[in-house]
């Protein structure tokens, strides 16, 4: 009977082999006092084996909150997850209990974030912090641990790994924590997934470059996939393999990092970019074509186009209900109006 | 071109508590002796690395911190040497906008006291004047003057700041520090912002210094750029030439390192600059940069290089130079 688990489960991943995660359908909201704040609408996403997806976005548009449902870390209440499934190697990881997910986490599937400072223990050393991780999960002494903390430490570019195991957090600079919190994350015979939630935001761009070259030259060297969580188009250009550009809770645009830089489709993207002062155009420009208007209140938002009261294209048809899918080319998908040309009179 | 504000042989050091009995107080040089001026009606961009010193030279300019040694002329006359009511006055003509618009705005005061706040202390116009003016400077930074009895967290963050301008513009003032300005907003309320700052600047023709991190900002935004690495300038020129033919090698790392918005050849970029931006307390030998410099020489870890006029205007600190 086990033999015959095992064969079905091992047919099943054949038949996705490249797909490590998928995410179908998926809405979470949060349920406050002011009222329910639809932070993820019916989201499908997936990661294939060794490949870089970024999703990027303004504050508010559900990034990381679509990370966040990927390991269980939606605090609920005040959050629901409505509908959906997060399907890793086979399971949906929103039918674990507490104890399996636990057993994922950190092993298979690794997160850092933003602020390193504040996601490492200061009371306990580096090397400790690391150790913990490898024998949370399986089986081994201390002392071998170490060593493997060690090489991973050798791994993420950590200049004198022996002494520094022996360093508290405060010890470390910036840089230094993000790789020491990289470490943690690769912490297992086989990292799966890491989720990079803004990992190179509180960074200084010499270092951020550095930090950007390591996640990408790591996820060459052991196949790592990656889910990187960003607000910043540059890191975006300089990372990914695929992108999902969300807005309100909404996917936007997908596709391939090429194409969307190359042939950005939705107004929103067209406007992100054109936000950036780096866009090549503005060389010699005196003023930046900026999206009017702000961001609108989660709260309100029914079921338009979250960016119609934003949009130089908004339409009627925007007004009244969320556009299907256009397939512009191989993987490059837009949700718009304008661009699928319903709704023009 | 007449001269707003010169600085001279700037320095600005802080004394840290020291942890032990006896042992000497560590100094942190946080300016560490920079000369420059600023023209009338320019935007100098100021641009470096956290701990460059880069935002405890906007606040020593406007005597918000001391001055351990140097001088700092407004329209020829030293700041520090004036007396409360010389400064206060001299005060009203520079301002200030801060980075987060969330704590430099009081959250207990409407909008509309918030803004009149700046005339009161000044004692200048009648309550209706300052109302008038309020609702003038609203309308000029793109705020409903309707608003005006809102309190700021009733606002976005794009709009906070919008309203932190339009504190700085309630007393007309000549000159504008922007202290990371834009750095806390979503790059498409960035880029409104910025656009506000130019549109301001091309009506009342203020002189701007704007201080950030991120180069494509300063760039985009400044006519003149000083680059500053540990406390020192290591490079300045006028923007066209600093962009095209920039010269020290850190200036090089900076603008390599800033991601470009195109994915194209990303994997033939140019080299990553290795190692931490070190400690302003203890800063190493010679040239400050020369432990992460590609190009570094022996002479380079033994003297600090002079600030050298290469051509008219750009002036640059590195010993490659000779």
């Amino acid at each position: 009977m086990d033999k015959d688990a095992y064969s079905s489960r091992k047919l099943a991943s054949d038949q996705n082999k490249d797909i490590l995660l998928s995410m179908e359908d998926i809405s979470v909201s949060f349920y406050t006092h002011r009222g329910i704040v639809k932070a993820v609408r019916n989201l499908n996403l997936q990661i294939k084996k060794g490949e870089t997806l970024a999703l990027v976005g303004e504050s508010g548009c559900g990034k990381s909150v679509t990370a966040h449902t990927i390991n269980q870390l939606v605090p609920m209440p005040p959050g629901k997850i409505e509908s959906g499934k997060v399907i890793f190697e086979g399971r949906n990881l929103l039918d674990l209990d507490d104890k399996e997910i636990a057993s994922l986490r950190g092993d298979r599937i690794s997160m850092i974030f933003q602020e390193p400072m504040t996601s490492l223990n200061p009371v306990f050393r580096i090397g400790d912090q690391i150790a913990d991780v490898f024998m949370a999960h399986h089986d081994i002494k201390k002392d071998e641990a170490m060593e493997k903390t060690v090489k991973l430490l050798e791994l993420v570019k950590i200049p004198a790994p022996e002494r520094r195991i022996k360093d508290y957090p405060h010890q470390l600079s910036g840089g230094m924590r993000q790789r020491a919190m990289i470490a943690m994350a690769l912490a297992s015979p086989e990292p799966g997934l890491l989720i990079a939630d803004e990992p190179t935001t509180a960074l200084d761009v010499t270092i951020q470059a550095q930090i950007l070259r390591l996640i990408n030259e790591l996820k060459q060297d052991i196949n790592m996939s990656v889910l990187l969580i960003t607000h910043d188009m540059g890191v975006v250009a300089e990372t990914a393999d695929k992108v999902i550009v969300m807005y309100a809770g909404r996917k936007m645009e997908e596709a391939d990092v090429y194409s969307l830089f190359e042939n950005p489709s939705h107004p929103y993207t067209q406007g992100l970019l054109n936000s950036l002062p780096s866009n090549k155009k503005y060389t010699n420009a005196t003023r930046l074509e900026a999206i009017k208007g702000t961001i609108p209140d989660l709260l309100t938002i029914g079921n338009e186009c979250p960016f119609e009261n934003r949009c130089p294209h908004a339409m009627t048809v925007c007004r009244e209900s969320f556009p299907d899918k256009t397939e512009l080319a191989d993987g490059h998908s837009v949700w718009c109006y304008f661009v699928d040309g319903k709704g023009k009179e | 071109m007449e001269k707003l504000l010169e600085v001279k042989n700037l320095k600005t050091y802080f004394t840290l508590k020291s942890d032990r009995i006896g042992s000497r107080p560590e100094v942190v040089k946080a300016v560490n002796d920079l000369s420059f001026d600023v023209n009338k009606g320019e935007i100098l961009g100021i641009v470096g690395e956290s701990g460059c010193g880069k935002s405890t030279l906007g606040k020593t300019i406007l005597k918000l911190n001391h001055k351990t040694e140097g001088e700092i002329l407004f329209k020829g006359s030293e700041i520090f040497d004036l007396n409360d009511k010389d400064l206060k006055d001299l005060r009203r003509k520079m301002q200030m906008v801060f980075q987060d618009p969330f704590s430099s705005l009081n959250p207990r005061k409407k909008v509309g006291s918030l803004l009149a706040q700046p005339m009161q202390i000044h004692k200048l116009g009648t309550k209706e004047e300052i109302d008038a003016k309020i609702d003038e400077i609203m309308k000029e930074v793109g705020i409903n003057p309707v608003y005006k009895g809102r309190f700021p967290h009733q606002f976005s963050g794009g709009q906070r700041q919008r309203i932190g301008i339009a504190r700085a513009l309630m007393l007309n003032p000549e000159f504008i520090i922007c202290d990371e300005a834009v750095s806390a907003l979503d790059v498409s309320i960035q880029a409104q912002v910025l656009n506000l700052l130019l549109d301001l600047h091309d009506k009342y023709k203020f002189t701007y210094i704007f201080i950030a991190h991120d180069l494509a900002v300063v760039e985009f935004i400044s006519t003149r750029i000083l680059v500053m690495y540990l406390g020192k300038i290591v490079e300045t020129a006028e923007k066209k030439e600093l962009v095209g033919n920039h010269f020290h090698p850190y200036t090089k790392a900076l603008f390599d390192a800033f991601p470009a918005t195109d994915p194209k050849g990303r994997d033939e970029r140019a080299t990553v600059l290795m190692g931490d931006v070190p400690s302003p307390i203890n800063p190493p030998s010679g040239c400050y940069f020369h432990p992460r410099c590609p190009r570094a020489m022996d002479k380079c870890k033994l003297e600090y290089p002079p600030l050298k006029e290469v051509s008219p205007g750009h002036k640059v600190a590195c010993w490659l130079h000779e």
